[in-house]
């Protein structure tokens, strides 16, 4: 079997031709709107890969006394009770620090600062605890985009193993899941978010587990879909025939050929589990305090809507344009895959 | 035909049971128990100072003291009677609660929903026509954009720069009436609650407008393929007249039947508009009820909500098998 394997991967990749997935990217990579979204959002992963970089309190280079640091790197926590901002104003000649552009924690309270108008100082302006927003919101796009993919990961397993068991059995199971997806489609998605997270503690965790554990019926019915139609050729009759396992037919031969509109429904799964974890936060019921969200920032402005622009500004900016990011993208793919669009 | 809807009919059962189900087990998975939450609410005192036997009681006076699956069955028979017991706040029925505040959410989606038809429709007859010109992409972009803005946000910037901020002061954004209106006489408070809807009824409506105009522009570039309307095109019938006579009565079906399938967005984006605007409605109630966890109006939001969609997609269903003699259910069994 494994022999067959790489023969069958030599061919496929020794053929010159660019393949299923290659032929999609060149599609893709002709829609501008979309590969701009794209961009985007690959700035965004740079941002939350690298936020301690950009918004921070503690030098990433620091040479004291001859020596070098890396606090934001290396040694975390022997820099504690460190006030490198007194450390700067003293630091002995020949020695240096450097700080990322932004140097504020997200979390550090300055009463002094409260609910400043964008500045030089603070460029996005400050909050009610006089925390600055630019930096709470470098540090957000970890927690917006790690719940939106972990959420709609959570989602594509369960939605896999369900439709994927509905469409290859069908009879009753596919009843039983049939029934299922009825119930999960009546019910008021968000406000059962709500209440389900009121009751247990509001952790990033708890809001990615309920994420995913309600927005499966989406990946799940297009995959139903698709193995009820994959169950009746000839190559998948013929894996069952070699006694291919259940498992092993429906994860190996079957899913590949439906992972496409697959892939699509997650894009727009993503953008949905990042609108729908803001308007959690907005409400109240997101990511805990001090912890930043987008939503969090947004849910003060509710408070000094009035005069403070910029909590209002800001937040939903953020938000808009990563949820219109992600849908985009989202676009772009499904007309790639889309073989009525293919070129 | 009726073996159809007598199937639909019976397929109800288990969906309806599965409602039940999920329901009952959310409030379960409560942290504490509701007896504690309870009497906390009652008299303010904390759980460790309560005596077991007041614990007891309250238990039996709300039937904890029976086994899970007795307590779901007594719940299950109390809902077909409309009985859902009473709110852990105020000690009035839960029905009468939701009862007084389903007119005002009603009221904000039914319009909502009208605006919604009455934009889409013709944006996306228009689209269809236009199918590809550089206008028609222009609109079906902004309408994606729109699509994109999260409804709490637009609220914030509308609530920042026509609520009475630094800018201008021209919607009220507290409440659906001005204080003291109950005294107006019938024309003027009507005016007065149209006045305070205007920004709700703008939040819940421009998001739904792409999906439903992209929806009618699908359904009708499907029909304009047909041989009946290239018929009517052959017999000398002016466009307009070949659109909107031939085409568009087919074309309409569909984006009907979708109504019933939007309804639990609508509710989950009631809670947040709702909540923003201080509108006493179902949404608010529900918010308000998950903020103090009043387990029985919770449930019963829950479940009435779930119960009204899954009639809802059930007579959409029955409606488009009714209008559309093309579709026949048994035929695909």
């Amino acid at each position: 079997m494994n022999e067959q394997q790489k023969l069958t991967k030599k061919d496929s990749a020794g053929s010159g031709s660019v393949g299923y997935w290659g032929s999609v990217w060149k599609k893709f990579k002709g829609d501008r709107l979309a590969l701009t979204a794209f961009i985007l959002i690959f700035t965004l992963f740079g941002i939350a890969v690298f936020q301690n970089f950009l918004a921070g309190n503690k030098p990433i280079i620091l040479k004291y006394e001859g020596e070098y640091y890396f606090p934001v790197l290396f040694r975390y926590n022997q820099f504690f009770g460190t006030d490198f901002k007194e450390l700067d104003k003293n630091l002995p000649a020949g020695d240096f620090a450097v700080f990322p552009p932004v140097r504020y924690s997200p979390t550090e309270n300055d009463l002094l600062s409260v609910l400043e108008p964008p500045s030089k100082e603070h460029l996005f302006g400050t909050d009610d605890r006089g925390r600055d927003v630019l930096s709470r919101m470098i540090h957000g796009a970890r927690i917006s985009l790690s719940i939106g993919f972990v959420a709609v990961g959570i989602a594509a397993v369960i939605g896999i193993l369900m439709g994927g068991m509905a469409g290859y059995y069908g009879g009753a199971v596919d009843f039983f899941i049939s029934r299922l997806f009825e119930v999960m489609m009546t019910f008021p998605v968000f406000f059962l978010i709500l209440t389900i997270l009121a009751f247990r503690d509001p952790s990033i965790y708890n809001i990615m587990i309920v994420l995913g554990a309600t927005g499966w019926t989406g990946i799940a019915r297009l995959i139903r879909g698709e193995f009820l139609k994959l169950r009746k050729f000839g190559y998948v009759e013929a894996a069952v025939a070699l006694g291919g396992t259940d498992m092993r037919v429906m994860m190996k031969h079957m899913l590949p050929n439906s992972l496409a509109p697959v892939l699509v429904d997650a894009t727009f799964g993503v953008a949905g589990a990042i609108l729908v974890e803001s308007a959690l936060s907005f409400l109240g019921f997101g990511v805990p305090p001090p912890d930043p969200s987008w939503g969090d920032v947004l849910s003060q402005s509710q408070h000094y809507v009035d005069f403070a622009w910029w909590l209002v500004l800001f937040p939903g900016a953020a938000i808009f344009l990563t949820i219109t990011s992600f849908n985009l993208v989202g676009e772009g793919f499904r007309n790639s895959i889309d073989p009525k669009f293919r070129g | 035909m009726r073996d159809y809807i007598i199937k639909r009919l019976l397929l109800l059962i288990p969906t309806m049971l599965g409602i039940t189900i999920i329901t009952f087990v959310i409030i379960q998975l409560a942290p504490g128990n509701p007896v504690e939450r309870k009497l906390q609410l009652d008299q303010g005192i904390q759980a460790e100072a309560i005596t077991q036997q007041i614990v007891e009681e309250t238990k039996k006076l709300y039937g904890l003291d029976k086994p899970i699956y007795e307590r779901y069955l007594i719940w299950v028979k109390q809902i077909f009677t409309l009985d859902f017991g009473r709110s852990y706040k105020d000690h009035r029925p839960v029905i009468d609660k939701i009862a007084e505040r389903i007119p005002i959410t009603l009221a904000l989606n039914l319009i909502s929903i009208f605006f919604i038809y009455l934009i889409s429709i013709p944006i996306g007859v228009w689209s269809a026509v236009k199918h590809g010109s550089p206008a028609e992409r222009a609109s079906t972009f902004v309408l994606f954009i729109l699509y994109s803005i999260p409804s709490f946000w637009m609220a914030m910037i509308l609530i920042f720069f026509l609520g009475g901020g630094e800018y201008w002061n021209i919607f009220p954004v507290y409440g659906i009436l001005s204080p003291g209106a109950e005294n107006y006489p019938l024309f003027k408070k009507a005016l007065d609650f149209l006045w305070h809807i205007v920004l709700p009824v703008f939040c819940l409506t421009y998001g739904s407008l792409a999906y439903l105009s992209r929806f009618q522009k699908g359904s009708l570039l499907e029909v304009l393929r047909e041989d009946f309307v290239r018929t009517a095109e052959a017999k000398g019938l002016p466009k307009s007249k070949v659109i909107l006579k031939h085409a568009l009565r087919n074309a309409l079906i569909p984006i009907i039947t979708i109504l019933a399938g939007i309804l639990p967005a609508m509710i989950g984006g009631s809670v947040i508009i709702e909540s923003i605007f201080s509108i006493p409605g179902i949404g608010q109630l529900g918010f308000e009820s998950v903020l103090s966890r009043d387990y029985p109006v919770i449930m019963a939001i829950a479940t009435i909500s779930a119960f009204l969609t899954l009639i809802g997609i059930l007579i959409s269903d029955l409606v488009y098998v009714f209008i559309d003699p093309r579709i026949s259910f048994e035929a695909k069994k």
